[in-house]
């Protein structure tokens, strides 16, 4: 086998890839059972009869994950089948409670899309979608001792709170023509998918904890030659690399499968058609079990369950609650706002968007609404561990707040005093400053006793500053600033000191 | 006053009567029908596990509630006994088969709720063939039933230990379950009533699985008024079964006091004349004619229909059945309940599990419905088979635009003995041929006494099937042959069923 970069696999060899996305859907509740639906709890503890597939129990649909589903095919630009069965794929796990799964098979409820894809220089590139369908989660072998494997472990465990998840399964056509931005049209591909289930709020969208998880297909073919178009030429045996679960690792892992790829060709050796399990560690993959000795799933209709049928009404419905494109969505604000491509990719990375958004509907200037969240309450959701959305303050406390700063009301230093208070519950922004006491002093008579009274202490610094020394007043400045517990404007008492000095500002 | 009543030759509609007059109290109908278990089961075999402490325990509670005075439902303290296929919280559940030896499910199926909140006493469960799968009771894992009739003889299948406990006194009312067949074939060779009502009128929560698309739990008695007061126990929409019906419960006990007014006037009751000739049993014939002359007398109308596609039900059946069945019964891998036989790895310890756990008919159908399915054949099997169902469903659909009704023997033949047809699986299959076509279409059926065949003084049934959701019309049909035939007989045909050896 011959030893190759991407770069070199991509010059020579013409790349055909998809991706299969598994997106976990954040209902309250799982696909088919009443059990809750949430990430982390205590193995075992979020199971019923219906989850775990204890004998006689039955399955009912939830309506909420499906509500998602057809809000995220409709985002993917897909038609809404009338009528789509749920089918058993019947295979023998352990952590399979049924030993069959539920999932959609020839009839998934959104079919037919696209999906624009916006990559770092601006370019657009449109995904062909062919399907979105639903189906459960399985649950969570854990193999202890011996190799680790299933095969030869001491002894497995099974957790079955993810059983019965609801998950929605993105497939794209085959991409072609994309050359050696292959990898990066993958990755933007997903970030786009990870994006659009968060603005429709359908999933939290963490990849680290598998809530959005990638299936690279990848497959190479020879170049067209002179005179031979390249859409003639026969797609290549094709690699199925599972659980991709990182941006980066699905650049990484089409870069090595690419690379493994080219390097087997090149060598006349042939590319088995088979799944791969990619390895972060390493950055590359192992196979896993070939196509050729595949599982047949003995697919046939879900007897247990009705056809989902949607109405056209509630269809029509659910698309008004789709969300613009977040691309574009990042294009217009970036615009509306002046903000540098930075400032929206922080932005964006730190889920603090749409706060950034509603703050500047409710009256604050972008900028003040962005230094405020990607600022002070970015560092206090990073120390309490939660999400920037999670915190005890809404979009309009902190228009509100910077209404009292641009009013002079109170200065930036109060203004975090004041935030702090409505974390802590105190109120809104306008009763904390008052319960506290936080008004900025801008009584000039009070503020010329406070200087004088500094001056007096410091008759050094006086001979100073009139001595044409400025800058010297600095101190005073901090002398009234902490006689007032901050609450003057330091501005006026800079002025105030010059003043009194008999020196000119 | 004489030797005290027995109550267990009551009805369950005459128990209820006594009970709230006064005359007896639920401990001593309970009580009655578990001394009656103790002395003919051992012969019997209808019960897999009795709920001695259980259903006294009920029964204790109803006599305190009525002595103080709380409305109660209309069953109330009536002994029941339940169909091992139905999960039942503290007591085993097995559905006949050792690899659920010792399990106790920790929830109750909807219908075991629908019974206990309906205040009925639970006396045991009974056996059946292993997952449903029979028409004799012989493929139980935990042996067979016998027919009361005859010791010899099956009772029926699978739920042959619902049907024979009626038959043999030992319980008033039982829980079936019907796939095709299963209640009102038992019912028709024990002599006693079944009812399958339409799919999806009863919850199936809680029913281990057999065919999903085909099962149906139902109502077993002794009398049609019986039967009908179960039904509407059982039935009504559930919210944990997506394909139970989202509709009333039908009027099963008013129809069936209408029916036994007896005036049939403007019924047309329609014969379907594929289920009648080679094969049919001439005493089973016989009886069937003479209800027919017996509706007539009435006042309905007899006309004769056809069924053309009925020819391929049993084919269409056996390949539907063993699909649904192939997936249903997957769970049973060791993994979380159950038995387990300890190997090297994962998949030989399921390997073993179900090698040493199931019986032959359930391994036979797993791999029918296996290769039913597979890949390249789907469409040729499952896919064909589906295709059948509808012109079933057409067929039945044709038939009832010229009859408010169709009727036929329930099975072509009165109980064969057992091991008869143990090792000839086709022979057994064809017993259901008459049964079959209403789960195919999820139409009713009720299966109720005709007589007893002069060749081999066995019961023969009599079935009448109706439109999806009028299962009130066999009750009002059923009701109204059912008077005919009891003032004839002078009682219920049970009563003519020999008289079993009660154990010392």
């Amino acid at each position: 086998m011959t030893t190759m970069t991407y770069e070199q696999a991509m010059e020579q060899f013409d790349p055909v890839f998809g991706i299969e996305v598994h997106v976990e859907l954040n209902t309250a509740t799982k696909m088919f059972c009443g059990c809750a639906n949430e990430f982390g709890a205590e193995p075992n503890t979020q199971v019923c009869p219906v989850c775990l597939g204890l004998p006689g129990s039955m399955p009912v649909t939830n309506q909420k994950a499906v509500e998602s589903a057809i809000r995220l095919g409709l985002s993917l630009g897909c038609s809404i089948r009338e009528s789509s069965r749920f089918a058993r794929k019947n295979y023998f796990y352990p952590d399979l409670a049924k030993d069959y799964q539920i999932s959609q098979y020839d009839e998934p409820t959104c079919f037919e899309g696209s999906l624009d894809v916006v990559l770092d220089d601006g370019e657009v590139v449109t995904v062909g979608i062919e399907r979105a369908h639903m189906e459960e989660d399985a649950g969570k072998n854990t193999h202890k001792g011996g190799t680790g494997g299933i095969q030869g472990a001491d002894y497995s465990l099974v957790d079955y709170n993810r059983g019965g998840v609801p998950l929605v399964e993105i497939v794209t056509k085959p991409i072609t023509g994309m050359g050696a931005r292959t990898a990066e049209v993958a990755r933007a591909y997903v970030a786009t998918i990870r994006d659009i289930v968060k603005a429709l709020g359908i999933s939290d969208g963490r990849m680290e904890q598998g809530s959005v998880r990638a299936d690279v297909n990848l497959s190479l073919r020879p170049r067209a030659v002179a005179g031979e178009s390249q859409d003639d030429v026969p797609f290549g045996k094709r690699s199925e690399t599972k659980n991709v679960n990182s941006l980066r690792a699905i650049e990484r892992a089409i870069h090595h499968e690419a690379a493994r790829q080219a390097g087997l060709l090149l060598a006349g050796q042939p590319v088995i058609q088979e799944t791969r399990h990619w390895h972060e560690d390493t950055g590359s993959t192992t196979p896993g079990r070939s196509k050729e000795e595949a599982e047949d799933y003995r697919y046939f209709p879900e007897p247990d369950l009705l056809p989902v049928e949607p109405s056209r009404a509630w269809v029509e419905e659910l698309r008004g609650t789709i969300p613009e494109h977040p691309a574009k969505m990042r294009a217009r604000l970036k615009e509306e706002w002046g903000f540098s491509d930075t400032d929206i990719r922080d932005a964006v990375n730190a889920d603090a968007l749409s706060l950034i958004a509603d703050t500047v509907a409710a009256g604050a200037a972008p900028q003040a609404a962005r230094k405020w969240w990607m600022g002070e309450l970015a560092r206090t959701a990073n120390d309490r561990e939660v999400a920037l959305a999670s915190l005890p303050v809404t979009p309009a406390q902190v228009a509100e707040l910077q209404g009292l700063v641009d009013a002079g009301t109170i200065n930036d230093k109060l203004a975090r005093q004041a935030l702090e208070g409505v974390l802590a519950g105190e109120g809104s922004p306008r009763e904390v400053v008052e319960s506290r006491g936080l008004e900025v002093v801008s009584d000039d008579s009070a503020l010329e006793a406070a200087v004088d009274e500094a001056l007096a202490a410091q008759p050094d610094v006086l001979a100073k500053i009139q001595d044409g020394k400025v800058q010297a007043a600095g101190a005073i400045v901090g002398a009234v600033m902490k006689a007032t517990r901050g609450q003057a404007d330091a501005g006026r008492v800079r002025e105030i000191i010059l003043q009194r000095a008999g020196v000119e500002g | 006053m004489g030797a005290a009543r027995d109550w267990t030759r009551a009805t369950a509609a005459q128990m209820a009567a006594a009970m709230k007059a006064g005359e007896v109290t639920s401990v001593e109908l309970t009580q009655a029908h578990l001394d009656r278990i103790a002395a003919v089961d051992g012969d019997v075999h209808a019960f897999l596990h009795v709920n001695a402490e259980g259903a006294l325990a009920t029964a204790r509670e109803v006599d305190e509630a009525r002595a103080a005075g709380e409305e109660l439902p209309p069953l109330a303290g009536v002994p029941i006994a339940v169909k091992d296929v139905l999960v039942t919280q503290g007591m085993p559940t097995t559905a006949g088969s050792r690899i659920l030896e010792g399990w106790e499910p920790p929830y109750d199926a909807t219908v075991t709720r629908k019974i206990r909140e309906n205040r009925m006493p639970i006396l045991g469960k009974t056996n059946m063939d292993e997952f449903a799968m029979g028409s004799s009771t012989e493929h139980s894992g935990y042996g067979p039933t016998r027919n009361p009739w005859d010791l010899e003889r099956i009772p029926g299948g699978s739920g042959g230990g619902s049907s024979a406990s009626l038959a043999a006194w030992e319980a008033p009312l039982a829980i079936g379950s019907d796939t095709g067949g299963s209640i009102r074939q038992p019912a028709s060779v024990t002599g006693t009533v079944g009812v399958k009502p339409t799919y999806g009128g009863v919850s199936r929560y809680g029913a281990i699985a057999l065919a999903s698309s085909l099962d149906q739990l139902g109502p077993c008695a002794r009398t049609v008024e019986d039967a009908a007061y179960l039904h509407e126990v059982m039935g009504g929409h559930d919210p944990m079964d997506a394909t139970s019906l989202d509709e009333p419960v039908p009027s099963c006990v008013d129809a069936a006091r209408q029916g036994r007014e007896g005036d049939l006037a403007g019924v047309r009751v329609g014969v379907i004349k594929e289920l009648s000739g080679d094969g049919y049993q001439a005493g089973v014939e016989q009886r069937f004619e003479e209800g027919l002359e017996k509706l007539k007398a009435l006042g309905a109308e007899v006309v004769e229909v056809s069924c053309p596609s009925f020819d391929y039900a049993l084919a269409a059946y056996y390949l539907i059945l063993p699909s649904e069945a192939s997936s249903n019964l997957a769970k049973f891998d060791s993994v979380r309940f159950g038995l387990r036989v300890e190997k090297s790895t994962v998949e030989k310890t399921m390997g073993a599990t179900r090698a040493e756990g199931f019986g032959d008919e359930v391994k036979r159908r797993i791999i029918l419905g296996t290769y039913a399915l597979s890949a390249g054949y789907y469409d040729a099997y499952y896919g064909s088979a589906q295709k059948v169902r509808t012109l079933i469903q057409r067929d039945f659909a044709a038939a009832f635009e010229q009859a408010d009704v169709l009727v036929s023997p329930t099975t072509p033949t009165t109980p064969f003995k057992i091991g008869e047809r143990i090792d000839d699986p086709l022979a057994m299959y064809l017993n259901d041929v008459a049964t079959i076509p209403a789960n195919l279409a999820g139409i009713p059926g009720m299966s109720l006494p005709s007589g007893i065949a002069p060749e081999d003084g066995l019961p023969v049934g009599f079935q009448i099937l109706a439109p999806a959701h009028e299962d009130a019309r066999l009750y009002r049909i059923g009701a109204a042959l059912e008077k005919a035939l009891h003032d004839d007989w002078g009682g219920a045909l049970a009563a003519q069923a020999p008289e079993l050896e009660v154990a010392p």
